[in-house]
């Protein structure tokens, strides 16, 4: 166990490096410049701020610079932000994006599991038809339209809610952007548990549990949901994935001071270490959700072993 | 037992404003970004603007009105060749920890702006003061800028030249002073709630990134009295739709802008809140001055813009209140009257039958017509307005324009190049209220040669406005050098910008004014 542990955290090291390197040449390619605006820069402004971010050294020493202050674990400063260094700003949109993010994964796995269920022993009846449409609508709505609508039902017209804010964090600000961030993977997990479920039931070992006598309750739980639960944490790794990505707009529109609305503006400020320390950033947390999966998945299956 | 009298009247005040305020004032602003940067002289943008003017007091400061008023100088003194100004410092100026505000501190201030080490943005507008330009270039030390504490309280600004629009630079930010104790102190984390020491009416309390700025009053401010306002949030709301629906929410007094689809919507439902106002700002088109087919063809570039309605287009292509923009200064600067073409007066029909004759003179016809494109950057009212030009062309003249739409900062490289660009979107925004802020930016040394213009008289009127001490003598240069830049038909000008803002009604004081200036001291609670 630990002997995988220290395998797949070490096989992490070539996949963020290459991520780094990656990124680091993509966002270079990008036209235009951090310091670019309508009011251009005097020209001995700008010398002096390129010397400054090391900007006027060929490309592959502040690739090499880049890394060599990585290995400190120094993301550099951000050049947008001129009072904040990239480690900063990650640090103080942590909080906020790990809250709903791991709120909304919370939501989409219980309310995912629980419909997909109910729809999978109800087959072919009005709540399967419930489930299954609901779910259609939840994937296909991209959640920059949902946002808005429940924003316009919740907040301004029944003014239940808060339009926006974080507010420290207060259970009211928090409940629209989980469900706006959980709503598509909700849909996803429910049909596929659905899937899964219903192909379980249908296999031979359960047909002997049934011929033993066993009741259903005993079935479903002790021997249907195991297995039926496996293709879902396999997509766990892609579902935390999406709810990072998804987070970048739903934190844009709720005004939540996450890690991901910092990627937008460093994007289209061309603030190269911000966008670069957080595509780190993301990817480190993609690959420890992955491996959090595979540990997962080896606890469900016995067949599989770490090896 | 002086000291007992002071006590209880201390106390006794402190019960009665009690009593008197019992509920604090708290104004919740939309401020759309982060802002970049809370240190002025490093500061760039609106966001920042907004809220180092709450912060900071400069020597001068913008009125509710946006007319230019004494700020920490009470009063000022111009030299004769107005090259030297006086600037005398109330005695009563504070910093929010109680250090007295000195003349010093502005020295320190201005020279930080000017050094090459702070790479302020807009260290190049401060060029006017003696040695400045060599400062900035770092051939000069930055103690050789012209500025001079002569006493605690006597401040000292020499000009390479006369610029009476000085005074009301010195309400911009990059000329506030800084504390230069917590400078030296914190380095570049001095803009750190804990740290950072102001001079404004608000002091800092606290910065969550991304998440909101609150200011606190600051009560060793001069003029404390006069302000109402306690507390002031600013939120950094990018979405302007989601700034829209927190202020519908009531938990926004004020949103820095409005979604434009939603204009119609609120002109119905919500008129009392909605402010719009005519801003110190053009939006115009450029020609690619450096290439053919605009390369020495004023006709055609005449012809181009006497077959575009610009009325139109303000009132029924944009329709919230924007003006039509017949020259690059936008109307209501002060001193100052924009030049007019002569074809603004003209009907369309006139205008059109000028067009076809120019576009016909200049070589262009049905079976050759003008194929052209016109670059903007990605955004829902460029494009309608570049989907309107493109139709009069073709249905006045017979153009064959194409539409190319880019995002910001590849369209910004783009047209510095000006190797792909023809007619391309610009705006300018004005930093102060004088006609230079805009035409400097055609001079052929201004270092902004998106368009290529090059006039020496244009050059030379400019220079000779520079140089002139009579305020109404420099106006008028001013005016006949940007009667040259139309006659050239150098630029496209199409529109005047609006300021707009959704206004909590309870809110007082807040006056629409051509800067879009709103200092949070100036409003209060009607109650």
């Amino acid at each position: 166990m630990t002997r995988f542990l220290l395998r797949r955290l070490l096989a992490a090291i070539p996949t963020l490096f290459a991520l780094v390197t990656l990124a680091f040449f993509l966002v270079r390619f990008a036209p235009g410049g951090p310091f670019d605006d309508e009011r251009a820069l005097p020209p001995e402004i700008e010398e002096r701020l390129n010397a400054r971010y090391h900007l006027d050294a060929p490309l592959w020493q502040q690739y090499l610079h880049y890394l060599g202050n990585l290995l400190r674990g120094d993301l550099g400063p951000s050049f947008q932000y001129r009072d904040y260094s990239v480690n900063e700003l990650i640090a103080a949109g942590l909080p906020a994006s790990m809250l709903i993010g791991s709120l909304a994964m919370l939501l989409a796995l219980a309310l995912g599991i629980a419909t997909g269920s109910i729809a999978a022993l109800n087959r072919h009846r009005w709540q399967d038809h419930l489930v299954m449409s609901l779910s259609m609508t939840g994937i296909s709505v991209p959640n920059y339209v949902m946002a808005p609508l429940l924003v316009l039902l919740f907040a301004v017209t029944l003014d239940w809610l808060p339009a926006g804010g974080w507010n420290d964090a207060a259970p009211a600000n928090l409940l629209l952007p989980v469900i706006v961030l959980a709503l598509p993977q909700t849909a996803y997990i429910a049909r596929m548990m659905r899937a899964s479920l219903a192909e379980v039931l249908s296999s031979d070992y359960i047909r002997t549990a049934r011929a033993k006598g066993l009741g259903m309750r005993a079935i479903i739980l002790r021997h249907a949901m195991k297995p039926a639960l496996q293709p879902i944490v396999s997509w766990l790794g892609p579902t935390a994935a999406a709810v990072l990505t998804g987070s970048v707009v739903v934190e844009q529109i709720f005004g939540i001071p996450g890690v991901g609305r910092f990627f937008v503006q460093g994007a289209l400020n061309r603030d190269y270490t911000l966008v670069l320390g957080i595509a780190l950033f993301y990817g480190a947390l993609i690959v420890a959700f992955n491996l959090i999966v595979d540990l997962l998945y080896a606890a469900l299956d016995p067949r599989v072993r770490y090896r | 037992m002086p000291q007992r009298i002071s006590w209880l009247v201390l106390a006794f005040l402190a019960v009665f404003t009690g009593i008197a305020c019992a509920e604090p004032q708290v104004l919740r602003r939309g401020n759309q970004l982060e802002p970049e940067s809370l240190d002025p002289h490093r500061a760039r943008g609106a966001e920042a603007a907004n809220i180092l003017r709450d912060l900071y007091e400069g020597l001068t400061r913008a009125a509710p009105d946006g007319s230019i008023v004494p700020g920490v100088a009470e009063r000022w003194e111009v030299s004769e060749d107005g090259r030297r100004y006086l600037f005398y410092l109330r005695d009563d100026a504070r910093w929010s920890n109680g250090d007295p505000v000195t003349a010093e501190d502005f020295v320190f201030g201005l020279r930080r702006s000017v050094a090459p080490d702070t790479a302020s943005p807009y260290a190049k507008s401060l060029g006017v003061i003696v040695n400045a330009t060599a400062v900035l270039a770092g051939e000069r030390a930055p103690e050789t800028l012209g500025v001079a504490a002569l006493d605690q309280r006597t401040l000292e600004i020499r000009l390479a030249q006369p610029a009476p629009y000085l005074v009301a630079m010195l309400a911009h930010h990059s000329t506030y002073p800084v504390h230069r104790d917590s400078v030296e102190r914190h380095g570049e984390r001095f803009t750190r709630p804990g740290n950072h020491v102001s001079n404004g009416a608000y002091a800092l309390a606290d910065w969550q990134v991304n998440t909101l700025i609150r200011l606190e009053r600051n009560p060793h401010y001069w003029d404390a009295d006069a302000v109402r306002i306690d507390t002031v949030y600013y939120y950094p709301i990018s979405d302007e739709e989601a700034e829209f629906n927190r202020f519908r929410a009531g938990e926004l007094d004020v949103t820095q802008t409005i979604p434009v689809r939603r204009f119609e919507w609120l002109r119905a439902n919500m008129p009392e809140s909605l402010r719009v106002a005519p801003y110190l700002s053009t939006y115009f088109y450029g020609f690619n001055l450096h290439k053919p087919p605009f390369r020495d063809a004023p006709g055609l570039r005449r012809a181009l813009e006497l077959a575009v309605d610009k009325e139109l287009i303000a009132e029924k292509v944009l329709g919230r209140g924007e003006l039509p923009a017949y020259s690059l200064t936008p109307p209501g600067i002060a001193g100052y009257r924009s030049p007019e073409p002569d074809y603004a007066t003209w009907p369309m029909e006139k205008r059109i039958a000028e067009a076809r004759r120019l576009y016909a003179a200049a070589g262009y016809s049905g079976d050759k017509p003008l194929e052209v494109e016109i670059r903007y950057n990605t955004g829902d009212t460029h494009h309608h307005v570049a989907l309107a030009i493109a139709n009069m062309w073709k249905r006045h003249l017979g153009v064959k324009t194409r539409l190319v739409h880019e995002e910001w900062r590849v369209f910004l490289q783009n047209r510095r190049q000006a190797e792909l660009t023809q007619v391309f979107r610009a705006g300018w925004v004005g930093d102060y209220n004088d006609p230079h802020t805009f035409l400097q930016l055609m001079h052929s040394a201004s270092g902004i040669n998106d368009y290529g213009y090059r006039n020496e008289e244009y050059d030379r009127l400019l220079d000779a406005a520079a140089q002139e001490t009579d305020a109404k003598r420099r106006m008028q240069l001013m005016r006949q050098a940007e009667a040259v830049l139309l006659e050239d038909h150098a630029i496209l000008p199409l529109y005047v910008y609006v300021s707009k803002h959704l206004v909590n009604p309870r809110l007082g004081g807040w006056q629409d004014n051509l800067l879009d200036h709103h200092a949070s001291r100036d409003l209060y609670f009607k109650d």
